[in-house]
């Protein structure tokens, strides 16, 4: 493990040209190339998102149709969902780091592992096929009946998410093998690091939920294309079905997407603050109790459906639980920083930012699982600003410190501290203005979806639509320093362990070399031994 | 200064309801306010005292968790959430029963307009008539795809669904006017889809009951020997049969071409062919607007067949030609 960075060769180096990136069989190589696909899709999306705002800033039209708008907030939360949040960290992140994690070459089928990339693509690719065709305007939701009647290419979009489901679903499966079966001597389950769990208990969600989404989105485009009456009530169906469907996957989604940036939190903070993880089991454990409540939860997004009051009632009941592992992990992550020695390098700021925006998030998810105040905030912008503080306050701050943290071990080059704490700095004050804002517009009453909005709302937009220019200018500064350091910045030699990790990918060198290890690792204690006990 | 933060904060509480729903919603704020403020200023406090500057690295110290300490802020934190569940559930229950005594109406949602049909016939168009402090039901259904009738004053909210009837009820306590909005996604129009409730006095609830039977025009018939122009006609029905939801009257493109300039000029239609807009021209477009399709527009026009007599026909005429250049 002490092969320095004279001899080896990298995972870059090691093959040449463009061929060898598009046939590799290389888990670090794969993730790398779904981390440049969905990070594009990210940026299309984010795109999207500052345009909806800006027409958002004045009520009545301000750049843009109705039409228009109806179709960029649809393309802004598929594209966010579908192409960038769900893979961006399991299939990119977890991909390039999961086996090196557990001491592995490789990931347990790697064929299979570029299969679903380019299933990833092929779906993708309906998806954008649809957009320059008659686009869609349904949300990412597609509610029927107005999706079955919508002039739009829906059965495109549709049969995108059908088909990137099935990467998702083999990405998972592959993951799960590959913790169960290529662990190093020595790794057993309560020696992986808590990245590992959470993108293990992430594959478990992805294997069992998507095949239902996959169902739904045939079952819509069978609607569609064949006239059976599913969800239609025009042809004998039912509207509300597709909810349950649609949501029965899409709750746990949601946790599809936070579970892997938990892990990375769990990773960043015991580094940066040189200390063990508190509570070790809880983290790891929580993960799996989350994946498992989050199947039984789905009917919390119909409380005003029509669903009866009877499942209102249990439905609410059991979300209430979910508050209990998220709280745990909280309180771990907090308590870990308790007499550790704290630096404050961008990785560090973004986890930070995580426990505060993500704390938001979960709180004012209790308002929405309260049954009566429910009604009131239902399909406002409360649950807009809700689940941004989730899913971009959770999640992509979670992205952020995964990125900056394995950067160097990545690329073997440093990003600039400077530029990135610039960065970091406007993304947190623009997240808060843009969705802060946001809580109050809704308790007041302005729904979600809204193209035009009552004057009384205008002063909340504004500030929101500020706020959503200080998280462009902070993500431009991002890319402009993520690519001039990927093709300029010196390679550093410090590269190898920049923050003194104790994981086993901070053992090797950076970039890690082909086959990850010289030698098979032999793993003899847990992965966070900082600070020195009292005798 | 606090009248300012009430007005920026707090929505009118104009209903029986309200209060209790706010009063959940408080007692959540302001317990997760304390713990959130608790957390974030432990956490400071953490950066501070254990900054890197201040405690070497080498120095930090053991700790890998503490069992008891997980268990108990999992233990208050689930009494917390269950009692936030308890009252959750207790009020919501109060919203979905309706008193016996309720008056009942038809609500009729469709792409983008509000139709509220009265026991004794009546019909209005985004415009729901009710008395102060007495309970009202509504039963709907949609004509199309899925809709929500939400009252923020009122703190209600119920999805509308086709094929189905839902329903929702509401004591009014304040009189005046309270924005409806259509809260489920619909399509071009939803952000239009706007009606309101009117809370008249029970006295002058059950004067406008006897007034007159036909919607909006009962108001109008009765101001007809006031003299009421056709002209001020057509604008009254421009919005209450909801053609504002589309089209604007001060130049500005909706959903629907706008009707400043429009009137004696010419059109180009989608197939290239030009109209002059006249009275039949306009006529058409109302009764069978798939017919002509202006450029640049889809034809998601609703048809007004059967719901706009000659007479209003003729209103809204008049009021189109007064747009001729000024805006209104
Ligand atoms: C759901 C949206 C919607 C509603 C509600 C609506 N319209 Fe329209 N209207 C349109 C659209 C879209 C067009 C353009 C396409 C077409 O010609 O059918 C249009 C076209 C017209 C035209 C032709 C305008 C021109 O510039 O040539 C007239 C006249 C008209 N509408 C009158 C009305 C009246 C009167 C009402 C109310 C009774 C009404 N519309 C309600 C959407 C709507
Ligand atoms: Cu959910
Ligand atoms: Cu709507």
């Amino acid at each position: 493990m002490s092969s320095h960075a004279t001899t080896y060769v990298s995972f870059l180096e090691a093959e040449k040209g463009f061929k060898s990136w598009l046939t590799t069989l290389d888990h670090k190589r794969i993730g790398l190339m779904y981390m440049a696909t969905s990070m594009i899709f990210f940026m299309i999306g984010g795109i999207f998102a500052t345009l909806v705002r800006l027409e958002l800033m004045f009520p009545g039209q301000t750049i843009m149709s109705a039409g228009t708008y109806n179709k960029f907030f649809t393309y802004h939360g598929a594209i966010m969902i579908f192409m960038f949040i769900i893979p961006i960290i399991p299939a990119a992140l977890g991909n390039f780091f999961l086996p090196i994690m557990i001491g592995a070459k490789d990931v347990a089928f790697p064929r299979l592992n570029l299969a679903s990339y380019y299933i990833f693509i092929a779906g993708a690719s309906f998806a954008v096929l649809a957009l320059m065709l008659k686009g869609a305007d349904t949300g990412w939701t597609f509610y029927t009946p107005y999706s079955i009647r919508s002039g739009t290419s829906v059965v495109l979009v549709a049969l995108g998410v059908f088909i990137m489901g099935f990467s998702g679903i083999l990405t998972g499966l592959n993951f799960m093998t590959t913790v169960h079966k290529l662990r190093a001597p020595g790794m057993t389950f309560h020696r992986m690091p808590l990245f590992v769990w959470a993108i293990y208990a992430t594959a478990i969600i992805q294997v069992l939920a998507t095949p239902v989404i996959g169902i739904t989105t045939l079952l819509l485009i069978m609607e569609r294309v064949l006239g059976i009456g599913f969800f239609d009530p025009a042809l004998g169906g039912d509207p509300v079905l597709f909810q349950h469907f649609f949501w029965f996957y899409s709750h746990p989604a949601v946790y599809i997407m936070i579970l892997p940036a938990m892990g990375i939190i769990s990773e960043v903070i015991p580094v940066f603050s040189r200390k063990h993880i508190f509570g070790y089991h809880a983290i790891a454990y929580s993960s799996l109790a989350i994946a498992f409540i989050s199947f039984v939860v789905w009917g919390h997004h119909m409380f005003v459906s029509s669903q009866s009051d009877l499942a209102n009632m249990l439905f609410s009941f059991l979300t209430m639980f979910v508050a209990v592992p998220t709280a745990i992990k909280v309180f771990n992550w907090t308590a870990t920083m308790y007499k550790g020695s704290i630096s404050l390098k961008t990785p560090m700021l973004y986890a930070l930012s995580f426990l505060f925006m993500f704390t938001i998030g979960g709180l004012t998810g209790l308002f929405l699982a309260a049954l009566s105040v429910d009604v009131h905030l239902h399909d406002t912008y409360f649950v807009v600003a809700h689940f941004h503080y989730v899913m971009m306050g959770g999640t992509v701050m979670g992205l952020l410190a995964g990125l900056h943290y394995w950067w160097p071990k990545m690329f073997g080059k440093m990003y600039p501290e400077i530029a990135g704490k610039i960065s970091w700095a406007l993304i947190f004050i623009g997240f808060n203005l843009t969705f802060l804002t946001q809580f109050f517009v809704g308790y007041l009453g302005m729904p979600r979806r809204y193209y035009d909005y009552p004057v009384q709302y205008t002063s909340w937009n504004i500030a929101s639509t500020i706020g959503s220019w200080f998280l462009f200018a902070g993500f431009l500064l991002m890319l402009i320093y993520f690519v001039k350091s990927l093709f300029f910045g010196k390679r550093v030699a410090e590269a190898a362990n920049p923050w003194g990790g104790k994981t086993l990918e901070w053992q090797i060198p950076s970039p890690p070399p082909m086959h990850n290890f010289a030698e098979t690792p032999h793993v003899t204690g847990r992965p966070y031994e900082y600070g020195v006990a009292k005798l | 200064m606090i009248g300012f933060l009430l007005i920026t904060f707090r929505l009118p509480q104009a209903s029986t309801m309200a209060s209790m729903v706010d009063n959940l919603f408080d007692f959540i704020l302001w317990t997760s306010v304390i713990s959130f403020v608790g957390i974030v200023f432990g956490k400071l406090l953490f950066l501070v005292r254990f900054r890197r500057k201040k405690v070497p690295e080498s120095k930090t110290a053991y700790i890998t968790g503490h069992t008891a300490m997980e268990m108990s802020v999992a233990g208050i934190l689930l009494v917390w959430v269950m009692v936030i569940f308890y009252f959750g559930w207790v009020d919501y229950k109060k919203l979905r029963v309706a008193p016996a005594n309720s008056l009942e109406i038809n609500v009729i949602a469709k792409q983008w307009l509000w139709e509220f049909q009265y026991s004794d016939g009546r019909r209005l168009t985004n415009e729901l008539v009710v008395p102060k402090g007495r309970p009202v039901k509504l039963i709907m259904t949609s004509q199309d795809v899925l809709h929500s009738f939400f009252v923020p004053n009122f703190r209600v909210k119920q999805d509308i669904i086709p094929n189905t009837y839902t329903s929702l009820w509401f004591e009014a306590t304040q009189l005046g006017e309270h924005p409806i909005y259509c809260a489920e996604y619909c399509g071009a129009a939803h952000s239009g889809m706007l009606a309101k409730v009117k809370v008249l006095e029970p006295d002058d609830f059950e004067a406008w009951q006897v007034e007159g039977s036909l919607g909006p025009m009962a108001a109008l018939d009765a101001t007809a020997n006031a003299k009421v122009s056709p002209a001020e006609m057509g604008k009254t029905l421009f919005s209450t049969k909801g053609c504002n939801a589309c089209h604007s009257v001060d130049g500005k493109t909706g959903v629907g071409p706008t009707f400043m300039g429009v009137f004696g000029h010419q059109v180009e239609l989608q197939d290239g062919k030009k109209v002059a807009v006249d009275e039949n021209y306009v006529r058409e477009s109302v009764m069978d607007p798939q017919a002509k399709v202006v450029k640049g527009f889809q034809p998601i026009m609703p048809t007004f067949k059967g719901q706009i007599t000659d007479e209003e026909m003729s209103a809204l005429i008049a009021y189109i030609k007064t747009l001729k250049e000024a805006v209104q």
